[in-house]
């Protein structure tokens, strides 16, 4: 988030760069099961970003210490693959990743019922193959899908998208160079259904107006998100009647 | 649809969906009450029976419940116990008691040792989900002969049929021994041609089992079975 210089970030008919208007989102596309040897899975590809999450479980909480006696764990973890950005990533976890592991965990701990399975642990990786900024909400919207088709039990899905200010004004849904060169971020983790917000991240500064505004936004992307989300599993089971 | 169907419309819910108002119904599994409003917590189909709505999950992990028959795989031995895979997200302990061999103490591995595959019956489970396996009961065994092959929880009733019809037709047509534990393993046990075609039919229970058009692809495979005719 640089937030200052000279570049400019919306063009004199007052579109975007890329061509969006500021409340358009990019195009959002979900799959649902793509993983065979995963429980459940879901390729979320979010303008240039995909993310696929794979969900195995719920198995047995190894080490021991880590099992909770009333509750499941949720082990999540977010990786780049170090092909994922034009300047290779060094493999391995690193500090971004070990955070955005801890707020995506955070988040799907408030929706999986997890008091269905205590002393286990529910695995949850996430692999971003593609990124141009939004990994964490694409990632976070693949694993609320991967959950649904492992079969977990939830009280809503949860839907990652994120709304930002470039030059002075609110935007939904930030690329690459608004992430970069934009005045602030603000991440939210959805419930669509209860209209509840799982997690909520800001970089950079708003006025409350512009947080409202911002917020407006997610909440109408989080509704077009979600219907595709719904789509996704749908189809995946296409043609059955039990 | 299973039976008893009356009332809900059938419909494929997602989570956090609503099915209906709660309206004097009770809320089953795969659903829970909100605000006076049943939600899915699943991915699956709507049911209502009983005057209880629930949902059938498409997809769903093993968890024991007392009285199932499964087909679980020795994983760790101890001097008086075995820890059995049961195919769910716990161990199941198999105590020498329990054991159909009168067993001594620390000879546990001289009747069973790791990856051996045993018919056994759920016991007990707790609320902390221990799960105890028994192998004393009629049938109860170690399998030692025939193959294992795994099918989704949620089609096991499709693959086992109304009043094990359909599982009956799997055994007259592959000329094979087959039995369904509850835990989504499949034993069967005939010759290379049966066991081929009855790997055959499972799979396609597990590919088409939530499908309408299973029972037609059921009888298109019958057309091919080693024992033509049974089916």
């Amino acid at each position: 988030m640089g937030g200052y210089g000279d570049v400019k970030l919306l063009r004199e008919d007052g579109l975007r760069l890329d061509g969006r208007k500021i409340d358009e989102m990019r195009p959002v596309k979900i799959e649902a099961g793509v993983l065979p040897a995963a429980d459940g899975s879901a390729m979320v590809t979010h303008g240039l970003n995909v993310a696929v999450a794979a969900v195995y479980g719920p198995m047995e909480a190894h080490p021991r210490k880590i099992q909770r006696q009333d509750r499941a764990v949720i082990d999540v973890r977010y990786n780049m693959a170090p092909f994922s950005t034009s300047d290779r990533i060094r493999p391995g976890y690193n500090r971004r990743s070990r955070e955005i592991s801890k707020v995506t965990a955070e988040a799907l701990e408030s929706v999986v019922l997890v008091e269905r399975y205590p002393r286990s642990k529910i695995r949850v990786e996430i692999e971003i193959l593609a990124a141009e900024a939004g990994t964490r909400c694409a990632g976070l919207t693949a694993a609320a899908v991967a959950l649904a088709d492992a079969g977990i039990p939830m009280r809503d899905l949860i839907v990652g998208v994120a709304s930002g200010k470039v030059e002075g004004i609110v935007v939904l849904d930030l690329d690459k160079a608004e992430d970069n060169y934009g005045q602030a971020d603000l991440p939210v983790g959805i419930l669509p259904n209860t209209g509840e917000i799982a997690f909520l991240q800001m970089d950079g500064d708003l006025s409350p107006d512009e947080y409202n505004l911002a917020m407006e936004y997610n909440f109408k992307a989080a509704a077009e998100i979600h219907e595709i989300m719904v789509d996704a599993l749908k189809r995946r089971y296409e043609g059955g009647e039990n | 649809m299973s039976n008893g169907q009356n009332g809900a419309e059938l419909r494929l819910v997602t989570p956090g969906m609503a099915i209906g108002p709660v309206a004097g119904k009770r809320v089953g599994s795969g659903a829970i009450a909100q605000n006076d409003t049943i939600i899915a917590t699943r991915l699956g189909w709507t049911k209502e029976f009983n005057n209880t709505v629930s949902v059938d999950p498409i997809n769903s992990a093993y968890m024991p419940r007392s009285g199932d028959l499964i087909v679980a795989v020795v994983a760790e031995v101890r001097n008086n116990l075995w820890f059995m895979n049961v195919n769910g997200p716990f161990q199941g302990l198999l105590p020498m008691s329990l054991a159909p061999w009168k067993v001594e103490f620390g000879a546990a591995r001289q009747h069973m040792g790791i990856g051996d595959v045993v018919l056994a019956r759920v016991q007990e489970v707790d609320e902390c989900h221990n799960v105890v396996l028994t192998m004393k009961g009629v049938g109860l065994r170690r399998l030692n002969q025939g193959t294992i092959v795994s099918v989704p929880i949620n089609h096991i009733d499709r693959l086992r049929g109304e009043g094990n019809a359909t599982v009956q037709r799997l055994r007259d047509a592959a000329d094979s021994r087959i039995i369904i534990g509850e835990n989504g393993r499949v034993w069967i046990d005939g010759n290379a041609e049966g066991t081929a075609w009855a790997r055959q039919a499972v799979a396609l229970a597990q590919a088409s089992g939530h499908k309408t058009t299973f029972e037609a692809e059921l009888s298109a495979l019958e057309q091919n079975a080693p024992k033509k005719g049974d089916a």
